[in-house]
């Protein structure tokens, strides 16, 4: 079954790495995968985005817009920069917490992240909000957001993968030293959308 | 056989060993870089791989490993071929004996790079064919061709993806170790009728070339990644004709629609005339999709006016496609829908968006860059000053509120526009800001004729210790290379001495009472004079303790922003804070704090 999966947010997350475990996780299942993501130019704390599709009759790993079946974002404001991919009965999942960039400290503007989140309320059907760095904060390392998001991902039904398949896939590919805290990361972010 | 997840630039790179390789060489470049990255990871057996000082060291390198019978491949992004122009341009009349790919990745958009050239130009103008992939998975199968043409016909082969393909993914279809071809290089054999260019030399070779080149556009109008797709009812009188990453979206942008006829261009140069007028010869109308030049789209207009055919091309000089950018599905669409009179996809229209957080891309936190700007900013506050930048991450200095970069052109560049400032305005203080990498690349040169001159200038080098902006790779300065050897580091001071720059002084930005100091005594000596800034890359060190802010004495003045624009440094609900997950602990901002309300800190220690 061929899915459109846009992950986004800020550089340092670990997007790409979660991008490259759901290819893993495909690869595994020997369904054909393909994806394009943001890198050279964009630093630390800069936007970033990473298309993959799974499936059948792939041309490119860009996909147009309107065609994502689900957004994994890991900031409210970057989602909203992205919506414009999403399905009309599209899934998002997004991490509540917002990242200020270096221009609204400049400027002492304000951002908080919350007029984003009504706006994907007010604008998607299929929204699963979480905290991710409160849960982070439980797990006990800021470094394991991708793995609550994904695991996350997992239980909105929208990826073509189990909670198993994904757990070996980081198995294969992430140091193993830190594949207990991944895994308790991914347990915690399918709980978490569960509620 | 068997199925991987790569890169694009990797596929190259993988394709390229099963093709045989022997050396490769470059210079890297967003988006070329990982081609030679993932050789050396990769290699099996005996291939010599190396990042050369510059893209002109690397093509010569390659050239001499090419005559010796070496199938050679070198890497860069599209400017760095205008560095490499000289040797390309005759090493074409010359020719190589082993296989020799030049792979050059363009860059549409441009998404990281200075200019939008297309080296489908450099093609036509060295005459070199050139070939031009459009997925991850033809990049891979298409190495091996541009490898067997080039050694079949004697001459260097040009291979041309952009951004899209080298740095997409997908799974793909690549040779295990054992299918792996193995080319046995027979050695130099001296020939001076061969290997030495000559007026007669090239007059002789110019025609070969030319009779050559006719016959390589019959021969690639039967290549099989030049296609003609028939259109899905013979009746239509309208053709696409695109490219690389354009000819996946006119294919994705169509799946599910009646399709015109398709031509895929995938040998720019020689261009396969005769498949093109087998095109041609039934259609009305032709949009040509490409990206950066309408190199397609010269190129069917004059075979309509050779072989008088009366068909509308239309495309980026009709302005019926955008003359700059990057394609996307979107743009793509578009351009379909208004050719073909197809109903626009709908798409949900969102216009009630609040206003997005901007996140332009600016130095890390910590990056000792920010350090060396602000050190000199500082120190010639009040003068009258030229401030020329150069290409590298510390281009990003230019952005508020550091605001240190007047002027940035192409490698290594600032070091002479400084001195040409200085020759017209001799009451501005000149400087010229140029980084490890850049100044081994192409500064020295600068520095020569600065101080054979005369000029009156301060470089200031800022030494990281590694090439940052593209991944962190060697270079001579480094004392590694990509064969894993540990060398002898080139000095830069002693090079500097050695040119007669006689005041070079070393300090580390981070200390910014001495750093400034510094600044403010070697500037006011006259002639050349440089200082290294010397503090590694903050990417490739482990973090120290992230700072903290005493509320206390905090007096919320926001200097710390103002002055610094750090991403560790932040305002939360109007007060400042720091954040701790980006805070490397360099201590730059303890320094800059009035009141001493920010703790910690390396320098501090």
């Amino acid at each position: 079954m061929n899915k459109n999966i846009l992950l986004c947010g800020v550089g340092g997350q670990g997007i790409v790495l979660t991008s490259k475990l759901i290819a893993a996780a495909s690869m595994a299942k020997n369904i054909p995968v393909m994806s394009a993501e943001t890198i050279g130019m964009a630093q630390k704390g800069g936007s970033v985005f990473s298309f993959l599709r799974t499936g059948d009759n792939l041309y490119c790993p860009m996909f147009p817009e309107g065609t994502a079946d689900l957004i994994i974002g890991f900031e409210p404001g970057e989602v909203v920069r992205m919506l414009s991919y999403l399905k009309p009965e599209g899934t998002v999942i997004v991490n509540t917490h917002p990242i200020m960039p270096v221009t609204a400290a400049l400027s002492e503007g304000s951002y908080s992240g919350e007029e984003m989140l009504e706006y994907l309320k007010a604008n998607v059907k299929k929204l699963y909000t979480l905290d991710g760095d409160e849960a982070c904060r439980r797990i006990g390392s800021p470094k394991v957001l991708n793995m609550v998001m994904l695991g996350g991902a997992v239980a909105s039904g929208c990826l073509p993968f189990t909670l198993d398949e994904i757990i070996a896939a980081v198995e294969k590919t992430v140091n193993p030293k830190f594949f207990d805290l991944n895994r308790k990361a991914l347990s915690e972010g399918e709980s978490l959308l569960g509620k | 056989m068997h199925t991987e997840f790569l890169m694009g630039n990797a596929a190259i790179a993988m394709g390229a060993m099963a093709a045989g390789l022997n050396l490769i060489s470059g210079y890297p470049g967003t988006p070329s870089t990982e081609v030679l990255e993932t050789t050396a990871k990769r290699k099996t057996g005996d291939i010599y791989v190396e990042w050369s000082v510059n893209e002109k060291a690397a093509l010569e390198l390659a050239a001499g490993a090419a005559y010796s019978g070496a199938r050679t491949m070198v890497t860069m992004k599209q400017v760095g071929l205008n560095v490499a122009s000289d040797p390309l341009m005759s090493l074409a009349y010359v020719g190589v004996k082993g296989g020799m790919v030049i792979m050059v990745a363009d860059d549409p958009g441009p998404i990281s790079s200075q200019t939008e050239q297309d080296t489908r130009h450099f093609a036509a103008f060295s005459k070199l064919p050139c070939f031009d992939p459009s997925s991850v998975q033809e990049a891979y199968d298409m190495i091996g061709d541009a490898f067997a043409y080039s050694e079949k016909y004697h001459t260097p082969v040009l291979f041309r993806p952009t951004t899209r393909v080298c740095h997409g993914y997908a799974s793909i279809n690549v040779k295990d170790p054992e299918e792996y071809l193995v080319n046995k290089p027979e050695g130099f054999i001296k020939d001076s009728s061969k290997w030495v260019i000559f007026p007669r030399l090239s007059y002789n070779n110019h025609i070969k070339i030319e009779e050559r080149n006719e016959e390589l556009s019959s021969v690639f109008s039967d290549y099989d990644k030049n296609r003609i797709i028939p259109a899905d009812e013979s009746s239509c009188r309208k053709g696409i004709a695109t490219h690389g990453i354009s000819f996946s979206y006119v294919m994705e942008c169509l799946s599910g629609q009646k399709a015109p006829c398709i031509l895929k261009v995938s040998t720019p140069f020689p261009f396969p005339e005769k498949m093109a007028v087998e095109f041609l010869k039934d259609l009305d109308e032709v949009l040509c999709i490409e990206e950066l030049d309408p190199v397609i789209e010269k190129e069917l207009t004059y075979i309509c006016g050779k072989y008088g055919l009366s068909v509308k091309i239309r495309g980026k000089l009709s302005h019926d496609v955008k003359p700059a950018g990057e394609n996307s599905c979107k743009s793509v669409s578009e351009n379909l829908e208004r050719f073909l009179g197809i109903a626009p996809a709908a798409v949900i229209k969102r216009e009630d968006m609040p206003p997005l957080p901007v996140r332009p891309p600016v130095l890390c936190a910590g990056c000792p860059h920010r350090a060396s700007f602000f050190a000199v900013k500082e120190a010639m506050k009040g003068k009258k000053t030229a401030f020329c930048g150069d290409i590298g991450c510390y281009t990003l200095g230019n952005a508020m509120p550091l605001d240190m970069v007047d002027t940035c052109l192409c490698m290594g560049a600032g070091v002479n526009i400084t001195q040409g400032i200085g020759k017209i305005e001799p009451d501005t203080t000149c400087f010229a800001f140029v980084g490890d990498s850049t100044f081994f690349a192409s500064a020295i040169t600068g520095v020569v004729n600065a101080v054979y001159n005369q000029a009156d200038m301060t470089l200031i080098v800022l030494d990281n210790s590694t090439t940052a902006m593209t991944g962190h790779q060697p270079h001579p300065g480094t004392g590694r290379t990509m064969m894993g050897e540990i060398v002898e580091k080139v000095d830069i001071e002693a090079v500097l001495r050695g040119i007669g720059v006689k005041t070079v002084e070393t300090v580390n930005p981070l200390k910014l009472n001495e750093a400034v100091d510094c600044v403010k005594r070697v500037a006011s000596e006259e002639g050349v004079k440089a200082i290294i800034f010397r503090s590694p890359c903050a990417v490739l060190i482990k973090p120290s303790a992230a700072v903290s802010v005493d509320e206390d004495k905090c007096i919320q003045c926001k200097k710390c922003i103002r002055s610094l624009g750090c991403p560790g440094i932040i305002l939360e609900k109007g007060r400042v804070k720091i954040e701790k997950s980006l805070c490397t602990g360099c201590g730059l901002c303890t320094q800059v704090c009035p009141t001493k309300a920010i703790r910690g800190g390396d320098c501090n220690e």
